[in-house]
């Protein structure tokens, strides 16, 4: 099936010279949720605007559901919905005005029956007359989505959508999306928490220094997660891994000093007490033991410092 | 066209100045009035008449093309500088919304607003003194020629300030020497030869000229002359905002 949003060869340099994207390739799969996760400057906010029409791109090319960001701007800015980084709304507007105002933004005729639910499905209908200076942080959020949300986007972006938003907050705009990507939008997240990420996507890119380092189905990066490692601190060192011990997945480190056991969590639960077993039968004493668990942060960090 | 994208982005703007009618409306309003109190009453108890028109008249035209210059440059260039310096403008860029769409919604805002400003001055003005418009429809065109001239010159000001200081810089540094310089209280024959001449490179005599022409049928330069500059004005104005967007100067990084 034809991407919802494929972006190729794209650079950005700023005009201060800067280079904030570096060839990106990138796609995002229809209906999808997508988490973008990069430390603080990766570019990730760079790539999404040049998506979105903010930042013109230096170089490549960028198309929503087929058609080229410049040359059919109308077509594909009506696609999609942006929620930015930053809390910035009208002052003196209401909300009932300031959604509607993005509905006729993008071309849409009025519709109030789709303002209500909006609003609605956001907890702000009680405040739809209020002036906006007069809500709350976490209000003026939801503010943001729902005027994301006023045109009928096939796509939404979220920039750090969970930056300096309580607990429960979150768990609604969770919620949300998951609902929203039940009605077929696509949904792209840019986050630094690893968790955010986790919780949320069914596919992971990561970024960092303009650049897309991996992009990987959730789940077979939680299969990488899954995995175990069990380090033993032999007694006396071991030339190599006796015969009796080769169906185990083993290695010997620090002159043979160390064994180490690499396995699934989850698949051979009951691996280490047949191994342990197994190793007082061959004779093998050792002095100590512990296990490591790699998470996605440990992936992260080898990614992003392999680089450096 | 965007038709939706230009309605809401004009009723938006249109419905900040009525949340602002004391700034927008009632204080050009109260000022104006101080002027032709202080113009008309001190002034024109030594002039009685200027070329044959009472001095509280004869002003009329010069203090409405005053307001019209400065409220079209206030409306426009604030409108469009706000949405920059609070950061809204965001959905603006992302919007399926071409360059012109939005001149045309922005500008159409600065200008319908200025223009109702001016018809307000003018009743206003027509409470203290006789009024007459010989050539109504030349006073309309004027009107909206001019309105939309400093509306889009206003829009220009708006995308390159990048600070509150540069909105007013200009304004005042140029825009308002330039309209009493250029004829709001007098009439330039009143002048000796030499400030006539330098007069005639201020632009706004012209504007003033010809919609004091399009009133008393007096004009200081003939109104083709002021209609022809009005038009250079207004393609200047269109080719700096065409500039702009075809470079994105300003608005897209
Ligand atoms: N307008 C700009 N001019 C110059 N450099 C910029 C501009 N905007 C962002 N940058 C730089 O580009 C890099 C990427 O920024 P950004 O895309 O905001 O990163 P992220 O969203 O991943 O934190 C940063 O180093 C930032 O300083
Ligand atoms: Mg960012």
């Amino acid at each position: 099936m034809l991407p919802i949003i494929s972006v190729s060869g794209l650079s950005k340099t700023y005009a201060s010279g800067f280079q904030a994207l570096k060839n990106v390739d990138l796609e995002i799969r229809r209906g999808e949720i997508f988490a973008l996760l990069g430390p603080n400057g990766a570019g990730k906010t760079t790539l999404i605007g040049t998506v979105c029409g903010l930042v013109r791109p230096s170089k490549g090319e960028i198309r929503v559901d087929g058609h080229d960001i410049a040359a059919e701007y109308r077509a594909t800015r009506s696609l999609i919905g942006l929620v930015p980084q930053e809390l910035t709304t009208d002052a003196f507007e209401s909300p009932w005005g300031t959604v509607s105002f993005s509905r006729g933004l993008f071309g849409k005729p009025p519709n109030p029956a789709h303002i209500e639910k909006v609003l609605r499905e956001l907890s702000l209908w009680d405040k739809k007359d209020s002036k906006i200076i007069t809500l709350s942080g976490g209000m003026k959020r939801r503010l943001m989505i729902a005027k994301a949300l006023s045109h009928e986007p096939r796509v939404l972006f979220l920039d750090e959508p969970s930056a300096g938003v309580d607990v429960e907050l979150r768990r609604d705009m969770w919620q949300l999306v998951r609902s929203l990507r039940e009605g077929g939008v696509t949904i792209i997240l840019t986050t630094h928490y690893i968790e955010e990420a986790e919780e949320m996507a069914d596919r992971i890119g990561v970024i960092n220094k303009g650049e897309i380092v991996l992009v990987e189905d959730k789940a077979e990066l939680m299969r990488k997660l899954g995995r175990k490692r069990l380090a033993l601190q032999l007694q006396s060192p071991l030339e190599r891994i006796p015969p009796l011990l080769s169906r185990y997945n083993l290695e010997l480190a620090a002159d043979g000093c160390e064994m180490i056991y690499t396995y699934d969590a989850k698949a051979d639960r009951d691996g280490i007490a047949a191994l342990l077993r197994d190793l007082a039968g061959s004779g093998i004493a050792f002095k100590d033991l512990h296990t490591t668990q790699s998470s996605l942060e440990d992936i992260f960090v080898d990614l992003v410092s392999d680089r450096q | 066209m965007n038709i939706h994208a230009i309605s809401a982005i004009y009723r938006f703007e249109m419905a900040r100045t009525r949340r602002t009618l004391m700034q927008s409306i009632v204080s050009p309003v109260i000022s104006t009035s101080l002027y032709f109190v202080v113009f008309g009453a001190a002034i024109g108890s030594r002039i009685q008449h200027v070329e044959g028109v009472s001095y509280g008249a004869f002003i009329v035209p010069g203090l409405i093309m005053l307001s019209l210059l400065t409220q079209s440059i206030s409306n426009a260039s604030f409108g469009i500088y706000f949405p920059k310096f609070t950061g809204t403008i965001y959905e603006l860029l992302s919007a399926p919304v071409s360059y012109l769409e939005i001149v045309l919604s922005y500008v159409g805002a600065a200008a319908t607003k200025s223009m109702v400003l001016g018809l307000i001055i003018l009743a206003t003005a027509a409470l203290f003194v006789p009024l007459r418009i010989e050539h109504p429809l030349w006073m309309i065109l004027f009107l909206v020629l001019t309105a939309v001239t400093f509306s889009l010159f206003g829009f220009i000001i708006g995308i390159w300030a990048d600070g509150f200081e540069k909105l007013q810089l200009i304004p005042l540094l140029i825009v308002t020497p330039l309209t009493f310089l250029g004829g709001s209280f007098y009439s330039i024959r009143m002048l000796p030869p030499l400030w006539q001449t330098v007069t005639l490179f201020n632009p706004v005599v012209y504007l003033i000229s010809g919609f004091r022409w399009s009133f008393y049928g007096l004009a200081d330069v003939s109104v083709g002359v002021s209609l022809g500059m009005t038009l250079a004005f207004l393609a200047a104005s269109l080719a700096v905002v065409a500039w702009i967007f075809r470079t994105g100067y300003r608005l897209r990084t």
